[in-house]
């Protein structure tokens, strides 16, 4: 339990993707089984206890210790799980520390009666890193930021063998995934992959070039289709099991029963999951209504019924197409979704052109309805097998130009690791006018890339010159009418928002240019921003 | 037809707004402005402040104002050693061990049979830079409760030292900056690191070289140190090397010739992830070299003193189990000591 506490608590403060990498990496190389496999199914959200409910943790905190002083501990630490882990007293005698894996195999196996004798003796054995940790196992959700992706990657390190790999066995296998580590470490085969409903590991594609790609591309070679702005899914239907997945292999069936219904087929299909009403598609807003709910009910599929558009065929039937060339996957995906019973899924159409000037106009001046709100178009080439990863060349996406504002530095955060010394997080604002007709900055979102090292030092000694008040690692810049530094602001897209005070949120906002040139008074207002709403 | 007088603690100690005096002896305990006579406990610049006529403080205390303030902080300086008792006005001081820094001492107050012990900051676990914490029976006891919260439960200080060496093992490609309060903690850190086999060269940070200097002419062996400074432009010569440097060093551009650092600080404030997170902090150490709540209330327990007064901190907390253990407790709400974020 030990060496996991130390592994959460040094990951909930570690910013750098990397070195989460080598931290969790580490700790499965120098943790044993069955220990390090719960560990992995903890952060890969595949652990839950149902006899664990953390409800009476605080009743029994509260009857080993001063109700007044517990609730002033409370009151300063601010989250309960931290508090009582810190709070609870040291008991002499206790027993041994518990090993991750006895916690885990208890839990499964006992009663919700008895968990509660259980896992006070576990409080008592353990130190304050320990208690933490287990009580974060028990009320899931380990909130340290790692996604299952992460984890497995950190696997694929550990063997030195492809991520795609690590997914396409993940779905065949399970905790404490003795057969995985045996594997990686070379003492035995991959574990076979073959399980009905398996995650098959996506193609991506690269961003285009234009200025170096077109003149070495022949339009010949490649199909064109629209980029359509939902998320990326995998649904599997393959006997009797049901699946869909995101593009990491995130298994989402629970949030889209509606659409799991409709997988009324034998194959796996790869496609875009988004709202669509009448064969019409909705903005990524309304799909983001039904995203990362663990439960959904019957009136939000109602109002966002949620649907899949379809553009590429793995498998159909029993057989595996993703060693044919595109054309031929398309013709059996063209043949497949026309057999379907059912008008939750359509196919993605293709766009004819025949010069790559052509389909710049069509990408430049799309017609009414779906394309509108595409995010640009997919160049796909002909011949290409469907290749787990990112290859370089088979397929491009052309994202459409982002929308630009000017807006002014209000805000802004220190960053972690390499630029912990750095102001890099910039909150910027807009003008509006006030009721008495002032014009006033309001914030209207936040970006921390975009821009080069050296214009981050610029950035830094203006945030650091300009700096009106503190509030902890972020500092207030000076920014009113006569005076601020104006950001060029890129952005896909804008959606409104009650969570913000402007009412609008944007979607992958960064750092275009600094216009160190422009006063800030000619920055956009609020409303040039609202005639831009999706 | 007279009654023998009581005497009242009060009559020996009382709160005034430069600070804890004592009207018979007419001195203060670590004034917060400067007055013509102070016993000062430690170096710490929230105890110990330049502008007092005469100072009486242990030899090291002493050395560490002159270090900091320069000759001529006071106009006469009374050393008085551990143990030694010296009488003025009838009233007798003298200084113990209180286990915070180098020289910290308590001041144990002794009058007409009564015994205060002002305890100044302190802790009970080893340090190897400073004599440990002794208790002394006492009629009042004044404590401080900086980490006068259940929650402050330091843990031992080889975990956190560990947990330091295998960072620095599993990132060699990075320099591990550890902000530590230049006066005490920075030294215990480097003496730690020393005692657990680290014995490269341990760089730090130019505020602190003249401490460093101090404590080494008292007996400490801190082992080799050199100033962590680059020639322009250059980096790479700090990759897993530990820096040892002032909490505020962490955020400043200072930090920047570093490759990648990674941000340590050794503080008790680090027991709560909240406090590193708002700092920033990647590798928190929780090193404290004030009184934990275990110690607190155990050296309460241990002395059981007829009455506790609490300095400054969480007041009202330690009050509170004090009213539980049924020890008489108050606060006196004494202003100018820092809750010093860098301890």
């Amino acid at each position: 339990m030990r060496a996991f506490a130390h592994l959460l608590d040094r990951l909930s403060l570690t910013a750098s993707r990397n070195a989460k990498l080598t931290l969790i990496e580490d700790f499965l190389r120098g943790t044993a089984d069955p220990d390090r496999g719960y560990a992995l199914a903890a952060l890969t959200g595949a652990l839950s206890f149902d006899a664990a409910k953390p409800a009476f943790i605080r009743k029994a905190v509260e009857a080993r210790m001063d109700a007044q002083l517990f609730a002033w501990s409370y009151d300063y630490v601010g989250d309960l799980a931290e508090t009582v882990a810190l709070v609870w007293p040291a008991k002499p005698g206790a027993n041994r520390e518990p090993e991750l894996s006895e916690v885990v195999e208890a839990l499964k196996a006992t009663s919700r009666a008895q968990a509660q004798a259980l896992i006070e003796g576990w409080l008592d054995a353990l130190d304050a890193d320990g208690r933490w940790a287990l009580l974060k196992l028990m009320t899931g959700g380990l909130r340290v930021g790692v996604s299952s992706r992460l984890a497995k990657q950190a696997c694929a390190n550990l063997g030195g063998v492809p991520i795609g790999e690590i997914e396409e066995v993940w779905h065949a296998i399970e905790p404490p995934y003795g057969d995985l580590f045996a594997w990686l470490e070379g003492r035995s085969e991959r574990p076979s992959p073959d399980a009905p409903g398996r995650f098959r590991p996506v193609m991506l594609a690269q961003a285009i070039d234009e200025a170096v790609d077109f003149e070495k591309l022949k339009p010949a070679d490649y199909a064109a289709e629209w980029k359509w702005d939902g998320i990326r899914v995998q649904a599997v239907s393959e006997r009797g099991e049901r699946r869909l997945y995101t593009r990491t292999g995130d298994d989402i069936s629970a949030t889209f029963p509606d659409v799991l219904e409709a997988l009324d087929f034998e194959g796996a299909l790869d496609g875009e999951l988004l709202v669509m009403r009448g064969g019409a598609i909705a903005s990524f807003g309304d799909l983001q209504q039904r995203l990362n709910r663990k439960t959904v009910d019957a009136r939000l599929m109602a109002v966002h019924p949620a649907g899949i558009r379809a553009y590429d065929l793995l498998l159909d039937g029993q057989e595996d197409l993703r060693g044919l060339p595109f054309a031929q996957r398309r013709r059996r995906l063209e043949a497949f979704v026309d057999r379907l019973p059912t008008t939750r899924i359509d196919l993605s159409p293709l766009q004819s052109f025949e010069t790559w000037e052509g389909l710049a106009a069509l990408r430049a001046d799309p017609p009414e309805g779906d394309p509108a709100i595409a995010e640009g178009l997919m160049l796909k080439r002909w011949d290409s097998v469907y290749e787990p990863g990112r290859p370089k060349g088979p397929w491009f996406k052309w994202k459409r130009d982002p929308h630009l504002v000017d807006a002014v530095l209000m805000y802004a955060q220190r960053g972690h690791g390499k630029r912990s010394s750095f102001y890099s997080d910039y909150t910027f604002g807009v003008w509006r006018q006030d009721e008495t007709g002032d014009r006033k900055l309001t914030p209207v979102g936040k970006a921390y890339f975009g821009f080069t090292d050296e214009e981050l030092k610029l950035i830094d000694k203006f945030v650091r010159d300009n700096t009106v008040e503190r509030f902890g690692p972020v500092r207030s810049v000076r920014a009113d009418l006569d005076f601020g530094l104006v950001f060029e602001v890129a952005f896909e897209g804008l959606q409104r928002s009650t969570r913000h005070k402007s009412g609008v949120a944007m979607r992958f906002p960064r750092i275009n240019r600094i216009r160190w040139d422009k006063p800030a008074r000619e920055a956009d207002e609020l409303s040039t921003l609202e005639r831009m709403l999706d | 037809m007279s009654y023998p007088a009581v005497i009242k603690p009060q009559d020996l100690l009382c709160p005034k707004p430069g600070g804890l005096y004592c009207p018979p002896g007419d001195f203060y305990i670590d004034p917060v402005r400067p007055v013509d006579r102070a016993v000062i406990t430690h170096g710490h610049s929230d105890h110990a402040r330049a502008g007092h006529d005469t100072v009486l403080a242990t030899p090291q205390t002493l050395a560490i104002m002159a270090e900091r303030y320069g000759e001529d902080f006071a106009r006469q300086r009374q050393a008085v050693a551990y143990g030694e008792t010296v009488t003025h006005n009838g009233v007798e001081v003298s200084l113990v061990p209180a286990g915070h820094v180098l020289g910290s001492a308590q001041a144990v107050v002794r009058w007409k049979g009564l015994t205060i012990v002002v305890s100044g900051d302190y802790k009970r676990r080893r340090d190897p830079t400073c004599a440990r914490f002794e208790p002394v029976p006492c009629d009042v006891f004044v404590t401080e409760a900086t980490f006068g919260l259940p929650v402050f439960r330091h843990p031992d200080d080889k975990g956190e030292i560990a947990a330091l060496l295998k960072s620095v093992e599993q990132f060699p490609e990075r320099a591990h900056i550890v902000g530590a309060y230049a006066l005490g903690k920075a030294q215990r850190v480097i003496a730690l690191l020393r005692e657990a086999g680290w014995d490269r060269t341990i760089h730090v940070h130019g505020a602190m070289e003249r401490l460093n200097r101090l404590y080494e002419a008292h007996g400490v062996d801190l082992g080799p140190l050199a100033p962590a400074t680059v020639e322009r432009g250059k980096t790479g010569d700090f990759a897993g090397s530990i820096i040892v440097a002032p909490p505020s060093a962490l955020a400043d551009r200072w930090s920047r010739r570093f490759p990648d650092p990674v941000d340590c600080f050794a503080s008790g404030w680090m027991r709560v992830r909240a406090r590193a997170r708002q700092r920033g902090v990647e590798l928190p150490l929780i090193i404290s070299d004030h009184a934990d709540w275990d110690e607190l209330t155990d050296t309460l327990s241990e002395l059981r003193p007829g009455e506790v007064w609490i300095t400054h901190g969480r007041e009202e907390a330690l009050e509170r189990w004090c009213e539980l253990e049924g020890i008489p407790a108050r606060a006196l709400r004494l202003v100018g000591y820092d809750e010093e974020d860098g301890e």
